[in-house]
This record gives C-alpha cells, sequence and structure tokens, in this order.
C-alpha cells in the first residue's frame, strides 16, 4: 500500500484545527454550546458524527480509545466507531475504562469513576435544552444570554403536574458552574450526578446542530429540580442478574415471549470485570 | 393616583419605509389610569401600541417609563436584559389572539407560573397555588388547571392569558382588542373581570380598541386616531358624549342604537 489517502484520524489538519478552537472555547465557557462547522462524516446523522469528529480532533497516536454505546462496547455503533478509529488513527482501543484515555459515548456515563486525564467524549443529538418549550433559535440564544431559564422549570412543572413526579429520565437539564443551562445528552438521569466534580474533561459533540460544549474538569454540575421535589435517580428492586451489582443502571433484557426477563449491567465492562474478579 | 406620570410618550413616530404608522403622538400615563385608543382598523393603534410596550422602536420620537425605583427611564435605551425583565414582571400585554400570549402545549397551571418560575419561584407547590387562585380569579374552573389551552374556548384562553399576566402583580398592562372576537355575553362577563381586576389591583392600562362600548365601559381617559395621528383625546365620557373632532362624531354617530 502506498500512502493513505486520508490524513490521521480521517479529518484534515485545517478541519481539526476548527474543531479544536471550539472545544477551547467550550471549555473556557463551561455549558456554553459553541457551534463549528461540522463535516460530513462517513456515516449518518444521528450515529454519532458530533462525538466522532470531536474524537478525530482530540486523538493522538498514543491515545487508547473506548467507545461505549448505552454503555455496552459490543453494540454496533461502538464497534464500527472503534473499528474506525482503529483503521484512520492506528490507536490502540480496549474496553477498558480505566485504561482509556478517550472514551466515546452514547447514552451512558461509564460505572467506574474516571480519573484526570481522561476525556468523555458525548455524541449529542439535540443540543439546546430549552428546544421543545422555544422553537426558535434566536430566542433561545437570548434566553441562555440573559440567563432567562424559567422555561425549563416549566417542563420540570409540566412533568409534576401530570405524573405527579419529575418524570424526565433522560436528557435531564443540568446547570453548569451556576450559568449555563446544559442539555446532557441523552444519558439516564441516573448518571447525572456523576458529572459533577468529575476529574475527567467531558466533551459533547453534535454534529447535525453544529454544536460543540463542554464541561472541564472539577466543574460544579447541578441538576435542576424544585425545593419541594427534589432531583433523584433511578433506582433498581434486584442487584445486577450477572455479577450481582447494586447500585449500578441496569438494562431490562427480555428472554423469551412468557415474560421471562432479566436486569443487567447496562456497563459491559464494568460486569465483565467483576464476573471475572468472582471467578478469580 | 400618584401625582408623577408612570409612562410618558412624546412625539412617537413610527415610519415603515414610505409608509406611516403613526405620527407625533404624545400623552401622560397616571398609575391606575385605563386609556382607550380608539379608530379604525389602519388608523394605527397596534402601532402605537407595539411602540408603547417596547416591541417596535419608534422612527422619532420617546418614550419614558418610570420604574419600580421612581427613575425615568427611555425604553429604547434599556439593555435588553432590563427590557425583558420589566415586560415579564412589571408589565404585562394582552393579546387579541390568545395563542399569541400563551404557551398552548403547556398545561393551565404552567402557563400562570411561568412568570413566577422565571423570577425563580423553586417550590412546586407555591406556583400551584397561585395558579389556582389566579384561575379561580378569573373564573376558570379549578379542575382545568392540568389541562392545555388548546382544549379551551375562546373565552377561557383569554381568562387565561390574564391571569398569566397579571400573576406578578404588574403595574402596566397593554391589552390589543382583549375582547375581539368573543361573542357578546361573553365579552360581558370578560369586560365585568377586567373591570374589576383593574380597580382592585390598581394597575394602568393601555387597552387598544375599535369598540367604543369597551372603551365606555373601561377607560377613564381615551385617544382618537385616525390615520396614524390623534385627532382627539379627553376624558372618556366627554369625548364619547361630546365629541369635537368631526372624525370623532361620525365614529360615535356610527355606532347601532340598541
Amino acid at each position: 500500500m502506498t500512502a493513505p489517502a486520508y490524513n490521521f484520524a480521517y479529518l484534515d489538519e485545517q478541519t481539526k484545527r476548527m474543531i479544536r478552537r471550539a472545544i477551547l472555547k467550550a471549555v473556557a465557557i463551561p455549558g456554553y454550546q459553541v457551534s463549528f462547522a461540522s463535516r460530513e462524516m462517513p456515516m449518518p446523522y444521528g450515529w454519532g458524527t458530533g462525538g466522532v469528529q470531536v474524537t478525530a480532533a482530540v486523538i493522538g497516536p498514543d491515545d487508547v480509545l473506548k467507545v461505549i454505546d448505552q454503555g455496552a462496547d459490543d453494540t454496533t455503533n461502538a464497534v464500527s466507531i472503534r473499528a474506525f478509529f482503529a483503521k484512520v488513527a492506528d490507536v490502540a482501543t480496549t474496553t477498558r475504562t480505566e485504561e482509556a484515555t478517550i472514551i466515546q459515548t452514547r447514552h451512558r456515563i461509564p460505572e467506574a469513576p474516571l480519573h484526570e486525564g481522561q476525556i468523555l467524549v458525548y455524541q449529542v443529538p439535540i443540543p439546546e435544552p430549552l428546544r421543545f418549550l422555544e422553537p426558535r433559535e434566536t430566542e433561545t440564544r437570548t434566553l441562555h444570554a440573559l440567563e432567562e431559564y424559567g422555561l425549563v422549570h416549566v417542563k420540570l412543572y409540566e412533568d409534576i403536574a401530570r405524573h405527579g413526579h419529575i418524570a424526565t429520565t433522560y436528557a435531564y437539564p443540568v446547570m453548569v458552574e451556576g450559568r449555563y443551562v446544559m442539555d446532557p445528552s441523552p444519558i439516564p438521569k441516573f448518571d447525572n450526578p456523576k458529572m459533577d466534580h468529575s476529574p475527567a474533561l467531558q466533551l459533547f459533540g453534535a454534529g447535525r446542530e453544529k454544536r460543540i460544549y463542554a464541561i472541564p474538569p472539577y466543574a460544579q454540575v447541578v441538576s435542576l429540580d424544585f425545593e419541594d421535589h427534589p432531583f433523584e435517580v433511578q433506582t433498581f428492586a434486584d442487584p445486577c442478574a450477572l455479577c450481582g451489582a447494586t447500585g449500578v443502571y441496569l438494562d431490562e433484557v427480555i428472554l423469551d415471549d412468557r415474560g421471562g426477563r432479566m436486569f443487567v449491567c447496562s456497563d459491559t465492562d464494568y460486569c465483565e470485570g467483576r464476573r471475572g474478579e468472582a471467578e478469580a | 393616583m400618584s401625582d408623577v406620570p408612570i409612562l410618558v410618550a412624546e412625539g412617537v413616530t413610527k415610519h415603515y419605509g414610505a409608509r406611516l404608522g403613526c405620527r407625533d403622538v404624545g400623552f401622560e400615563l397616571w398609575p391606575g389610569e385605563v386609556l382607550a385608543v380608539v379608530g379604525e382598523s389602519g388608523s394605527g393603534k397596534t402601532t402605537l401600541l407595539n411602540c408603547l410596550s417596547a416591541r417596535l422602536r419608534p422612527t422619532t420620537g420617546s418614550i419614558r417609563y418610570r420604574m419600580r425605583d421612581g427613575a425615568m427611564r427611555d425604553l429604547y435605551t434599556l439593555e435588553e436584559a432590563e427590557r425583558r425583565r420589566l415586560m415579564r414582571t412589571d408589565w404585562g400585554f394582552v393579546h387579541q389572539n390568545p395563542a399569541d400570549g400563551l404557551r398552548m402545549t403547556v398545561s393551565a397551571g404552567a402557563n400562570v407560573g411561568e412568570r413566577l418560575m422565571a423570577l425563580g419561584e423553586r417550590h412546586y407547590g407555591h406556583i400551584r397555588d397561585t395558579a389556582l387562585s389566579w384561575l379561580e380569579r378569573v373564573e376558570v374552573a379549578t379542575d382545568r388547571i392540568d389541562d392545555d389551552p388548546r382544549g379551551f374556548s375562546g373565552g377561557m384562553r383569554q381568562r387565561l392569558q390574564i391571569a398569566r399576566n397579571l400573576v406578578t402583580r404588574p403595574r402596566l398592562v397593554f391589552m390589543d382588542e382583549p375582547t375581539g372576537g368573543l361573542d357578546v355575553s361573553v365579552q360581558a362577563r370578560l369586560l365585568d373581570l377586567l373591570r374589576g381586576l383593574v380597580g382592585e389591583l390598581g394597575m394602568a392600562v393601555v387597552i387598544v380598541t375599535h369598540d367604543l362600548a369597551v372603551a365606555r365601559l373601561l377607560s377613564d381617559r381615551m385617544l382618537v386616531m385616525k390615520d396614524g395621528r390623534v385627532v382627539e383625546s379627553g376624558l372618556t365620557d366627554r369625548v364619547l358624549d361630546d365629541p369635537h373632532a368631526p372624525y370623532t362624531q361620525l365614529l360615535v354617530s356610527s355606532i347601532l342604537q340598541a
């Protein structure tokens, strides 16, 4: 083979610089959505084009990449993005949370605590937390600029009025560093507390919507709520059916068509790690 | 009534390119006073109202408002943040079409509570109690608090819009044909309600209407507009019973006597 037809990590250097500038700005203004010139990627919108571009901009030859989709390392999206970077950047990949330097994720934050030096890259479908109540982009930008966040509480109010409790279970709005209200991407609200004062850098990329935002390490992230209806995470009655873990986020797996089901860790690496330890 | 005006308009003129919206309108509005702006359609009433309510910058002229701290401020030199805060706390705006002033996809309770939440109220129970008491005051059945206004009749929507605006006890409310499009009996009840609330809360109101009966019932003073200019102004009863300007005479005489 001759020289590859594409640059390291697929994107050309100018594009990566453009994305890095957006990332730097995003880190400097925690929770603020920075627009960037999102590129066409060799995958459809909705499959993580924003996350892939952010990863491509920050990845280096020495990085170790982990990709998860709904907590799992072995689902289509995770496997293909991991293979993509193994091919175009020739980086080492892993499924172990502790070993990874960059973790691209869709819909979950790993159970194992993150540490300094790690970067968590989220794939974001709709970056605007106010979008469902205010369709105009000009207006939502003004609301962010003037810190007029009453609308977020209107949404939470509606939840309580209709369901008796805050029924939003994912993409639960947070306030970052006491300034910007941010959509944490469709992670379960179970993961929201992990964002607060996390030692890892958290980057969010929305490819179709052309927005990048970030939570720097050790930034304050507060889930919004009412005084008489405080924020709560999901709880599960039973431990993981495979590894017995409690206090983790579980997926429901349907076993047959007669109502059989089991609840297992959504974080496959965490579950495998625990089972490995138990055998040893 | 206090001895300083709450709103002072001077020489308000608005051109839309070559066309005239309104020209050289000036008046003073006093706390607790209801001012009606009447005239036929196209006479510049709504343009004037939009200028007064900081929604449309006039081409020339000034509009000054007395803030809660007593300082007179020119509306169009306020920071955007200040202007918006004014709009959702100290002011109300009742649109002719309730759908323009309501959030149609959220419940009645959230519509009433939105301003409170915007002001930082973070206690669900308090917000709900306030919403319930306001629904009661505007005669919307309290068991409709969790229904969204799409399922409400025109009259109910309009009453809900009024509650949503008055929940922060504004000092100045703008109304653009608040009874337009409602049938006569619903209109009468709404007017009754408005008159009661205006008296009770002591707010100043600028109401735009083409319906002289509405002006007669609600307002203390009125401006009569024609072709963008004020042709006559004065106490409502004086203007309607003893119109001086030829146009006002025409307007008054064109009402069908029941």
